[in-house]
C-alpha cells in the first residue's frame, strides 16, 4: 500500500505503525520518563511511542507538547515519524527544535482522513517526506514464497 | 517566504546573533505552516519556561550565550515548582535548582518572571485585533476568544523565537479567514443542562473541545452574563479535551457579531452529553476519603478568591484533607495583605504560587483522591500525578474538605 501526502517536516523514517484512535497531547498525555501514553481518557493508554510511526488523528492540548517531543527526542524515546491528518503548529516546532538541538529528525506527514482510516496498527511502514513527493509505503505481509521445501 | 527588510536584517544577525538564530528557526517554521510573510507582534507569553528536562535548558541557554534580548514585552508562564515554598515540594529535589536556573536564563533574555498561566487576568491584556505570540493553551483560547486579540496556537520554542525577533509568520489564527467559525453548536441552557453554574462552563468546554477538533466553533446559547472566570474555565477545558484555540459565543465574545454563520452546519449539544462529560470527570464515590482539594487551574483570580473566602467562612477543613489554591505571586500577595481573607486562612487554605498543583506534587498523602473545580485539572491530573481526581462544585469540594470525605451533591 502506498499513501501520498504532504510533508510538514521533511525526512525519512521506518517503523511499526502505532495508530491512535483519538488525538493525543504529548505533554500531559505521555510520561516523559518512559514514553508511555498516560492520558487516563485515551483509548491507547499504555502504548509506547519510541521508534514507532505515530499515526494520530490530530493533536490536542498543551503548548508544552513541543517541549515534550524534544525531551523525548533527547532521551531517544521519540516516535520515528508522525503521520496525521491536520498540520499542527505545536508538533511542527517540536520537530524543528529536535533537529536543531539534537540532530533528531522526526518527519511529519499529513494525509487525508480517508487514507488515515486505511492504516492499521502494527504494520511496518516507511515514511519518505520531501516537499512535493511525500509517501508512506506499507509493504504488507512477508513476500509470498513461490519455491521452497515441499511438505 | 517573502522577507521584508527587517526580516532579512534579523536573519543576517544585524540585531544580534540570538535574534538571527531565532529568525532562522521561524523561517523554517513559517515555511512548514505555509505562511507567505511575517508580521510584527506586540507581546509574547512564554511557555518554555516550564522545566521538562535538560532540553528546556539547552534551548534557552543558546540564546543567552549569544547575548539575546526579547524585542517585545514578554511574560513567563508557570514553572514546574513553587520555589517560595520548597518545604511543600514532594517531587524530585533536583527540580528546584533546575527550575530556578531555567527561570533565571529567561530573565537574562529580558522576560518578566510573572510565572502565571493567566497573565491576562490583570497584568497583560492584549487589545482586540492586536497580533501577539502567546503560548499556554488556556491563555491562547482566552485572549483570542474573550479579548479578541490574535495569537496562533503556539507551542514552546516558537514563543521565545517570536519574542527574540518581534516577528511571527502570518499563519493560523492571525489570519481573518482562519478566525471564522466552521460549525455552530446549539448549547443547552444552564437550566436545561440541570447543572450547577460552576460546572456548566467546564462541561460545555469539554464537549466542544472534543467535538470541534482543529476547527472554530460558534456557540449559541451561552448565558449572556458569562463572566471572565467562567469563560476561562470553558476555554481551558476545551483546550485540554481538544485543541480549542478560539471560540465565538453569540452575545458574549467580541468578534461573534461579525462572524458569518449562514450555511454553517448546526449541531445540537444535548443535556445528556453535557451531563456525561461531568460524569466522566467525576468518578468519586460518596464517603470516599479525600486527600486534598486543589483549585486554581488556570490560576485563581481575585474574584474566585472572594467566592472561596465566602464559601469557607466559619468552617474548618478536616485535618487529613489539604486544600491548595494555585495563583500568581501578585494575586497571592494581594490576598496575604488583606484582612478580609481571614476566613480563607482560618479554613487552612495553602496558596501555591508560580506553578500548578497538577505539575508540582505538593499533596502530602500520595495516593488518595483529589477534588477540584477545574475541568483542566480533572483531565490532566490523573495522567500527570498518577492518582484519581474528581470534578465537582466549589460548594461540594468545601463540604467534603470539612468532613474529609466525599459528600453527596
Amino acid at each position: 500500500m502506498m499513501i501520498r501526502g504532504n510533508a510538514l517536516i521533511e525526512g525519512m523514517a521506518s517503523g511499526a505503525l502505532l495508530k491512535l484512535t483519538d488525538p493525543l497531547s504529548l505533554w500531559g498525555g505521555v510520561d516523559l520518563q518512559t514514553g508511555r501514553i498516560v492520558d487516563a481518557s485515551h483509548p491507547q493508554r499504555g502504548a509506547i511511542l519510541a521508534d514507532r510511526l505515530l499515526a494520530m488523528p490530530g493533536s490536542r492540548g498543551s503548548s508544552s507538547s513541543s517541549s515534550a517531543l524534544v525531551e523525548l527526542a533527547r532521551t531517544k524515546r521519540a516516535p520515528a515519524g508522525v503521520i496525521t491528518t491536520r498540520a499542527d503548529p505545536i508538533l511542527t516546532i517540536g520537530a524543528l527544535v529536535a533537529d536543531d538541538l539534537y540532530g533528531v529528525a522526526i518527519p511529519i506527514l499529513i494525509i487525508s482522513e480517508d487514507d488515515f482510516a486505511r492504516l492499521s496498527c502494527g504494520a511496518t511502514g516507511h515514511l519518505w517526506c520531501e516537499t512535493g513527493r511525500s509517501v508512506l509505503t506499507i509493504p504488507g505481509r512477508e513476500p509470498v514464497r513461490f519455491s521452497g521445501p515441499t511438505v | 517566504m517573502k522577507l521584508e527588510p527587517i526580516d532579512r536584517a534579523l536573519l543576517a544577525g544585524e540585531h544580534g546573533a540570538a535574534a538571527g538564530r531565532a529568525m532562522a528557526l521561524l523561517v523554517r517554521y513559517g515555511e512548514a505552516c505555509g505562511a507567505e510573510r511575517f508580521i510584527p507582534i506586540e507581546s509574547a507569553h512564554i511557555d518554555g519556561c516550564l522545566y521538562h528536562g535538560p532540553s528546556s535548558i539547552d534551548f534557552v541557554e543558546r540564546f543567552v550565550d549569544l547575548g539575546g534580548k526579547v524585542r517585545v514585552p514578554t511574560t513567563l508562564n508557570v514553572a514546574a515548582v513553587d520555589v517560595t515554598h520548597p518545604g511543600w515540594h514532594c517531587g524530585p529535589p533536583d527540580i528546584i535548582a533546575q527550575q530556578k536556573e531555567l527561570t533565571r536564563l529567561h530573565e537574562l533574555l529580558g522576560c518578566l518572571p510573572t510565572l502565571t498561566c493567566a497573565p491576562y487576568q490583570r497584568m497583560a491584556r492584549p487589545r482586540r485585533g492586536e497580533h501577539v505570540a502567546w503560548a499556554e493553551s488556556n491563555a491562547i483560547v482566552f485572549i483570542n476568544s474573550v479579548l479578541g486579540a490574535r495569537t496562533d496556537r503556539y507551542g514552546d520554542f516558537t514563543d521565545l523565537c517570536a519574542a527574540l525577533t518581534g516577528r511571527v509568520p502570518l499563519a493560523g489564527l492571525h489570519r481573518d479567514e482562519a478566525r471564522r467559525p466552521a460549525v455552530v453548536f446549539e448549547l443547552p441552557s444552564i437550566d436545561a443542562a440541570r447543572l450547577p453554574r460552576d460546572l456548566y462552563f467546564a462541561a460545555i468546554g469539554y464537549v466542544v473541545g472534543r467535538r470541534a477538533p482543529g476547527i472554530i466553533p460558534y456557540l449559541r446559547g451561552l448565558p449572556p452574563d458569562a463572566n471572565e472566570d467562567e469563560l476561562k474555565a470553558l476555554g481551558a477545558t476545551g483546550a485540554s479535551s481538544g485543541a480549542l484555540a478560539l471560540f465565538h459565543a453569540e452575545g458574549v465574545t467580541p468578534e461573534a457579531a461579525d462572524m458569518p454563520t449562514v450555511g454553517l452546519p448546526v449541531e445540537t449539544v444535548s443535556p445528556a452529553e453535557v451531563a456525561g462529560a461531568i460524569a466522566s470527570l467525576c468518578r468519586a464515590v460518596e464517603g470516599e476519603a479525600v486527600a486534598a482539594v486543589c483549585l486554581g487551574t488556570p490560576h485563581y483570580s481575585m474574584h474566585e478568591f472572594d467566592l472561596l473566602n465566602k464559601a469557607v467562612d466559619g468552617r474548618r477543613r478536616a485535618a487529613a484533607t489539604e486544600v491548595y489554591v494555585s495563583t500568581s505571586r501578585e494575586i497571592a500577595a494581594g490576598i496575604a495583605d488583606d484582612d478580609a481573607f481571614g476566613p480563607l486562612r482560618a479554613f487552612g487554605v495553602n496558596i501555591v504560587v508560580d506553578t500548578c498543583t497538577y505539575l508540582a506534587p505538593v499533596v502530602r498523602e500520595t495516593s488518595g483522591l483529589i477534588l477540584t473545580t477545574s475541568g483542566k485539572y480533572a483531565h490532566y491530573g490523573p495522567g500527570n500525578l498518577g492518582r484519581r481526581v474528581a470534578l465537582m462544585t466549589l460548594e461540594r469540594c468545601i463540604r467534603s474538605a470539612e468532613t474529609g470525605r466525599v459528600v453527596a451533591p
